[in-house]
């Protein structure tokens, strides 16, 4: 999948949890969740979980600490649908 | 079934696990617990403080105590007895409410016995999620909504 495509797709999940809308409006691939969208550590979660449904995978502990930026966020799924074959 | 909260912890281990005490306190006993629900009751007493306030002349329980008792016992309760199935040190915990969505049907009365049930939606990456009902002493819905919340242990 293209970087773009991949960023399209993660902006749907995040837009419900998003408190700062300016921040989102401005998304890059260096955008922080928290720090920057100002999303809490519950709703992270929610995000997690909506991508693993998305694409069909699973994300274990180590990836969700990762999970930090728009950046970080695309190279574990990427890395989780590579693993699926 | 009953039965089952006394494979690992008992009811009165469960409430004094809780991090509360009077007169912030929501839980009088558990009375079914396992992996994925919960159920305990409350009896509000009539000379609980919040009655003279709520409201003038018109004693009856605000909403905020409905939803504190539902997450006392649907979700801190039920997460300290699955975090006791693990590992976790319970007495090294801590919680932090993140979401109530909670839908009011009836009114709740001084000294009237409630009775709140949960199931489990997802508990993961520390966040337990619950579906949480409470109903009144003639079994009516007295409110019902999603209820979650952060759990953790101090060490991780």
């Amino acid at each position: 999948m293209d970087k773009e495509a991949l960023i399209a797709e993660l902006k749907e999940i995040i837009k419900p949890y998003v408190q700062d809308q300016e921040a989102f409006g401005n998304l890059t691939e260096d955008t922080h969740f928290i720090t920057d969208l100002k999303i809490n550590s519950a709703n992270l979660v929610d995000i997690v979980l909506d991508t693993e449904d998305k694409y069909n995978i699973e994300i274990d502990n180590d990836s969700m600490d990762k999970m930090s930026d728009v950046k970080s966020a695309m190279g574990v799924i990427e890395e989780k649908i590579a693993a699926k074959g | 079934m009953v039965a089952n909260i006394y494979d690992s912890m008992t009811s009165r281990e469960i409430v004094d696990l809780l991090p509360y005490q009077a007169p912030f306190l929501f839980v009088d006993e558990v009375t079914a617990v396992d992996e994925n629900s919960i159920s305990g009751t409350y009896r509000y007493p009539k000379n609980s403080s919040f009655y003279q306030g709520h409201f003038k002349g018109n004693p009856i329980t605000p909403g905020v105590i409905l939803t504190e008792t539902m997450a006392q016992i649907g979700l801190v309760a039920l997460g300290i007895y699955i975090m006791g199935q693990g590992s976790e040190k319970l007495s090294d915990f801590q919680i932090a409410l993140s979401s109530t969505e909670i839908d009011f049907y009836k009114p709740v009365y001084p000294d009237e016995i409630v009775r709140v049930k949960s199931q489990k939606e997802y508990f993961r990456f520390h966040k337990l999620k619950c579906a949480v009902e409470m109903y009144n002493a003639k079994n009516e819905l007295v409110c019902r909504g999603k209820i979650a919340g952060m759990l953790k242990s101090k060490t991780d």
